[in-house]
């Protein structure tokens, strides 16, 4: 099998192109119920790269997704398990080292794993009680197998999976083993707990931060604050003359320094003395500004246009009128808690490389490139992620960490600063959209033109992943896949790329940008042609019967043809995205228009045959705040080509006192493939906040973050 | 050579009196249940107890600790009824995700129910707004928190 | 080096008598180099000649002179290109002492050169001898950014007739040597008077108004005279020592932005008896009333759950700053960070207040430094901050709020 890029496995959901499963394998992993790293032992039974099974009946399973507060862990286990036959606290689990692991991203775990997790799970089953059959000569259809033991149902006699392993693994595996019906699921569709709840409630969990490798030593980072700076001087002795400090490492590049010690803190200090000076370029001059007016700018001009449906110029054109609207978004951070770190430990034979990563291939690729070391000879342990949205798709810090980690003959591990963490993060890019519609007397949508200018993500992540003719398929989510029909349609891409920053990834990517953009965009139209938004929306979804579903269901939960509490105003947004529809419907207060209370949040998700549906909950909880934060608070700003926002005193995170009062999510009975969740609820959070607000206030908030200034001047739609 | 008396064991340790607990827990004593988020005090995921009530380890220098005793999230007496509930009820209630900041919450939340019992909603939010949750499972920290308060009731 | 120290009566009458040394010349008979760093740290030299960030005493620090414009400080370490390594002794008197630099350059009186004055050339000396023991550094200062008419600097000549340094200081023999000390102190090398009394006309100090407060780089400086309601007039000597030696006094809160440099580079290196003869002269300051007091103080409710939560400002603390201050302010993490009783929680309308929510301060203390993080140039809009500060005003004292005050103490300095 060959590994595909996300997006094209992304874009493989919404088109043809069938789903292929990556292949990719680690050797040390997290046990979910120590915390600890445990060696990967050799099993007598290993069916695949999924499943170990000892004599003893201890039974691992190494999974391709990692985990970074998703859940994955416990859902892949759920659907291995469920086929296995295996209760879940018999299951010791595993993160899947570099050749085995899977990117882990774009909300596509479940997607893509439902099926083959399954079948691995039915065919080591299959072939378990084949083995025992073998043994009692019974036909295998009179032997059942539940938590790891293989019954004769007759004669009550049993052998546990571990009696039958070694003998098991000499048999073939069926090519496409029988799956379990629906309907004799006693996992999936049940909610389980965590496997990886009590180790991160009581601490133990182990996160790439943690990791404490005998005689490993501590190093901090800066890197040239402004991008394709080189170091042109430093202060090599003050900083070697702070205690505790070891070493002074500048990188190959020479577009980051690292001082090692003893300790975090002497590392710290010792980076403080460094004071290090860099030779700058252009990018010196790039400000938050000179990135905005050069989106606005590629509103005119020449773009590509990826799948046009019928005419729409030649629509709006000959329609009753018109209506069109600019957005515009910010740069934004991920800030995940865990701050940037990596440990890696070069010798001469080999390097070890311990680190959270989405990406776990790339980390070994990237530290045989810097060590000339042949891949093999690379062992990544995945560990814990504390938090990824995107950033750890990214592994430049694991590149980073094995160019220091060459000069030293001891482990380093690289723990970088906040401050580092934030202002020298790979950014989601800052985007203007403007969208037109041709409208007919009744102001229904007879046809729609959508312009994005900005850049394209995937053309340095993945290249081969841009179209021929510069398209990146991220940039459809939300805009050209709707839950919306429309007569004639087109979607136009002016690429231009950031100035001065790296863009990336970023929890909800063109699901995120797009949603705003169009949910807003829909919200004027139904006001402006006096129609209820979401009997507007119903209309324009109404070939589409679950994204109809879910709004009917959100607008009963929701209340949404009760009065509005007073005081109070309603938005409402609807979604087809990552496979998933959702519904949302947030009702906010604004005491001053500088201020927001959101009271409560309702959202109706039908995303498919659902896993572990109070998992899918908490994952629409988590998406919502993690998206009103950025829709509210978030932006990156650019002075001198420096980011501006560097710790938490200006980089605001929402917080307990400003999340939801409540948030009430529904889930659809649904039997369809399973839809991604991760980053559902994020993308739903701007465009629902925005359309509450804007009722409430009584003017459009086409500018993110909806609090920044820019949204206060009353906007006037051409 | 600081002091310091952790999960009610005394250390003698060989750094400068301004180096913050929270990297003599970590990276001295190997203590990383207590994690690093900020360095500022602004996102509470470095949150110890200092004679029993909630403190940021990221800025408290440990030459100023002086006597007081210091409780990490290892050190959490689970025999304790109010920590064995806030324990129990994050995971009944499966409030992780990435779980970075929840050693931090757990502390912040025992700090809590030993000062108030039975919070309000209200006093949850004063007192927990000081840590931060990226993945944002504040809905059910705060269910757990109401859920603990219950069995400890 | 030999540069002794000017014995003058009173340091010989007090060895004389063996009684404890208070003099207004320094009184340790240690070698030169000491004394001069021993001066250096009481003229608070290093805050104003280090930019943030930069090298010790390399300069570039900028200084917005309102009405003049930009001024930079000079590298004063002893690289001879870019700090003053080449100078002759006696050009480092000039300078320190008349406020005229090689080449008969006049320095603007951003160096408090009439204070400095007050200090013997000996002494002056010293001070040199120790600075030519930094560290050297190669750091070039940008050109000042000084507005038309000031950019002459020979206008200075005439600035120094109405404002400039006296001709000699004679202690007063009816005071003791406690108060003529601290008098050399305060007025001398301490300097505290460029910040805490108002200039006149002609940014001359106010000698009228002595030590009444002013504003300087947005941060209210406050009274320090004597006065009971306006000053220090209440203060216990316990909380002024504590203070002036520590940067914070219980129920005085922790001093923040400029004064907080001031203790961190200059007084906390000062010796107690020195601490103790500052006190005594400001005491005998006359007291002078200002209108920019604390109001009342109010007492909150202690423990994390006790903020209310129905206002952006109150919602803003608990989440932005009780982590380090605790909801009634007596301070988490350290005594540094209780600010209840403080002064700026109430004074000038909150200028200190907003000015430190905004741009942050770090006091550094014998075991490590107390930074307050700036929330300003970020994602928390100036609206939130103006909400945190009334929320303070209001929580913690009975002083009104003003949006109107906020919004003229958020303005950039032109």
């Amino acid at each position: 099998m060959t590994r595909m890029p996300l997006t094209t496995r992304r874009a493989a959901l919404f088109g043809g192109g069938g789903l292929l499963l990556a292949t990719l394998w680690p050797s040390a992993s997290p046990r979910a119920s120590t915390g600890m790293l445990v060696e990967n032992a050799t099993a007598p039974f290993a069916p695949n790269a999924y499943i170990r099974i000892m004599p003893d009946n201890s039974i691992t399973l190494i999974l391709p997704n990692i985990e970074m507060g998703q859940g994955i862990y416990t859902s892949s286990v759920m659907l291995i398990a469920e086929e296995l036959c295996v209760d879940l606290a018999q299951i010791e689990i595993e993160a899947a080292p570099p050749g085995s692991a899977e990117i882990t991203g774009g909300s596509m775990s479940i997607m893509t794993e439902w099926k083959p997790l399954r079948e691995a799970g039915a065919a080591a089953r299959t072939v378990l009680i084949q083995t025992a059959a073998t043994r009692w000569g019974v036909p295998p259809a009179s032997c059942t197998a539940a938590s790891g033991v293989v019954t004769h149902t007759t004669s009550g006699r049993t052998f546990t999976f571990g009696e039958l392993a070694t003998d098991a693994a000499k048999l073939p595996l069926p090519k496409e083993p029988t799956l379990k019906a629906a309907s004799d699921y006693s996992l999936i569709g049940k909610s389980q707990h965590r496997v990886d709840s009590a180790i991160k409630v009581n601490g133990t969990a182990v996160f790439g931060i943690d990791i404490n490798i005998p005689d490993q030593k501590i190093g901090t980072v800066s890197a040239s604050p402004v991008i394709g700076g080189t170091l042109r001087s430093l202060d090599r002795d003050a900083a070697m003359a702070v205690r505790g400090v070891v070493a002074v490492l500048v990188n190959e590049p020479r577009d980051a320094v690292c001082v090692v010690g003893d300790h975090y803190w002497a590392a710290h200090k010792g980076l403080q003395a460094l004071r290090p000076v860099w030779n700058e370029n252009d990018n010196a001059h790039v400000s938050t500004q000179t990135i905005y007016d050069q989106l606005h700018d590629g509103l005119k001009g020449p773009a590509i246009i990826p799948s046009p449906k019928g005419d729409a110029d030649a629509v709006i054109a000959k329609s009753h009128a018109t209506y069109s609207a600019v957005y515009q978004q910010p740069m934004l951070a991920h800030a995940t808690m865990e701050p940037i770190n990596c440990t890696a430990h070069v010798r001469p034979d080999g390097c070890d490389v311990w680190v959270g990563t989405q990406v776990a291939d790339r980390a070994q690729e990237t530290a045989a490139d810097v060590t000339g070391l042949p891949k093999e000879k690379i062992a990544v342990h995945s560990q814990y992620i504390g938090g990824g949205f995107g950033r750890r798709l990214e592994h430049e810090y694991i590149t980073q960490c094995v160019q220091f980690a060459k000069q030293t003959n001891y482990p380093l591990k690289i723990v970088w600063s906040r401050e580092e963490d934030i202002t020298r993060d790979r950014y989601r890019p800052a985007y203007v959209d403007e969208v037109t519609a041709g409208l007919d007397e009744k102001g229904h949508v007879t046809a729609m033109k959508h312009r994005i200018v900005g850049p394209a993500v995937v053309a340095r992540w993945d290249p081969p992943e841009l179209t021929k003719d510069g398209y990146d398929e991220d940039l459809s989510v939300a805009t050209l896949i709707t839950p919306y029909t429309y007569d004639a349609y087109r979607l136009e891409f002016a690429r231009r790329e950031a100035p001065g920053v790296i863009t990336a990834w970023w929890r909800g990517v063109g699901g995120t940008r797009g949603l705003f953009v169009v949910e807003n965009f829909i919200d004027e139209l139904a006001l402006k042609a006096g129609v209820d938004p979401v009997a507007y929306r119903r209309e324009l979804a109404k070939e589409n019967a679950r994204a109809v579903a879910v709004l009917d269901r959100v607008a009963k939960d929701s209340g949404w043809n009760d009065p509005v509490p007073k005081g109070r105003a309603r938005g409402v947004a609807l979604q087809f995205a990552f496979g998933s529809y959702m519904a949302t419907v947030a009702e906010i207060e604004m005491p001053t228009p500088d201020t927001v209370i959101i009271h409560r949040v309702t959202a109706a998700v039908d995303c498919g045959q659902v896993v572990n549906p109070d998992q899918v909950i908490s994952q629409i909880e988590g998406g919502l705040i993690f998206g009103f934060s950025a829709a509210l608070y978030n932006e990156i700003t650019l002075e001198h080509g420096r980011v501006q926002e560097n710790n938490f005193n200006t980089w605001r995170v929402m917080r307990m006192n400003e999340a939801p009062r409540r948030i009430d999510v529904h889930l659809i009975a649904s039997t369809e493939d399973p839809g991604g969740i991760g980053e559902v609820g994020t993308a739903a959070a701007a465009p629902a906040l925005a359309n509450a607000m804007a009722s409430a206030q009584g003017h459009r908030y086409r500018t993110l973050p909806l609090l920044s200034s820019r949204n206060q001047e009353k906007e006037t739609a051409r | 050579m600081q002091t310091v008396r952790v999960n009610g064991q005394t250390h003698s340790i060989d750094v400068d009196p301004d180096t913050p607990l929270l990297w003599v827990l970590r990276d001295i004593l190997g203590l990383n249940g207590t994690k690093f988020g900020c360095g500022i005090a602004q996102c509470g995921v470095c949150t110890i107890h200092l004679d029993g009530h909630p403190v940021r380890a990221c800025n408290l220098p440990v030459g100023m600790i002086g006597e007081r005793s210091v409780t990490t999230i290892e050190g959490l007496d689970s025999a304790d009824p109010i920590v064995h509930a806030v324990k129990k009820a994050w995971t009944d209630l499966d409030v992780v995700q990435c779980g970075y900041c929840q050693p931090g919450q757990v502390m912040a939340a025992v700090g809590l129910l030993k000062t108030v019992p039975d919070p309000t909603d209200e006093q949850i939010d004063s007192a927990m707004s000081g840590n931060m949750c990226r993945c944002g499972t504040y809905m059910r920290i705060r269910k757990a928190i109401h859920l603990a308060a219950g069995e400890t009731a | 080096m030999s540069h002794h120290t000017v014995s003058r009566s009173c340091f010989a009458l007090a060895l004389l008598a063996g009684t404890s040394l208070f003099s207004t010349s320094y009184a340790a008979p240690a070698s030169s180099l000491e004394r001069g760093e021993y001066l250096a740290r009481a003229a608070d030299c290093e805050a104003c000649h280090t930019a943030p960030g930069g090298a010790p005493f390399a300069g570039g620090r900028a200084f917005n002179v309102p009405g003049i414009g930009v001024i930079y400080s000079p590298n004063i370490t002893p690289d001879p290109e870019h700090g003053i390594g080449r100078w002759t002794d006696d050009e480092f008197v000039k300078s320190v002492r008349d406020g005229v630099s090689p080449s008969w350059k006049h320095l603007y009186p951003a160096m408090p050169y009439p204070a400095y004055s007050r200090m013997s050339v000996d002494e002056v000396k010293d001070m040199r001898a120790w600075l030519a023991t930094v560290p050297k550094s190669a750091n070039g200062v940008p050109a000042n950014q000084v507005k038309f008419p000031f950019s002459i600097r020979t206008l200075m000549v005439g600035w120094n007739l109405l404002n400039g340094p006296a001709s000699s200081y004679p202690d007063d023999p009816q005071k003791s040597p406690e108060w003529n000390r601290g008098r050399y102190l305060v007025e001398g090398p301490g300097h505290c008077a460029d910040c805490h009394s108002p200039r006149t006309m002609t940014f001359g100090l106010s000698k009228s108004q002595a030590f009444a407060g002013n504003v300087v780089n947005g941060q209210r400086a406050y009274n320090i005279t004597s006065d009971k309601n306006s000053g220090l007039g209440t203060w216990t000597d316990q909380a002024l020592s504590d203070y002036l030696a520590t940067g914070h006094a219980d129920g005085h809160g922790t001093a923040s932005g400029d004064m907080a440099e001031v203790i961190s580079y200059s007084l906390r290196h000062l010796k107690p008896e020195d601490i103790h003869a500052m006190i005594v002269y400001l005491r005998d300051v006359k007291p002078q009333s200002s209108s920019d007091g604390a109001a009342p103080v109010r007492q909150p409710t202690s423990g994390d759950s006790s903020l209310p939560q129905q206002t952006n400002g109150a919602k803003l603390f608990a989440s932005a700053c009780s982590g380090c201050h605790l909801p009634d302010g007596s301070g988490r993490q350290s005594a540094f960070a209780s600010i209840a009783g403080a002064r700026s929680l109430s004074a000038d309308n909150g200028r200190n207040l907003l000015h430190v929510i905004m741009n942050g301060s770090t006091l550094m203390t014998d075991k490590g430094n107390q930074p307050m993080p700036a929330f300003s140039g970020g994602n928390y809009s100036q609206k939130d901050l103006n909400d945190i500060a009334a929320f303070v005003m209001t929580h913690f004292t009975e002083a009104t709020p003003s949006e109107h005050a906020f919004s003229e103490f958020a303005k950039k300095p032109d």
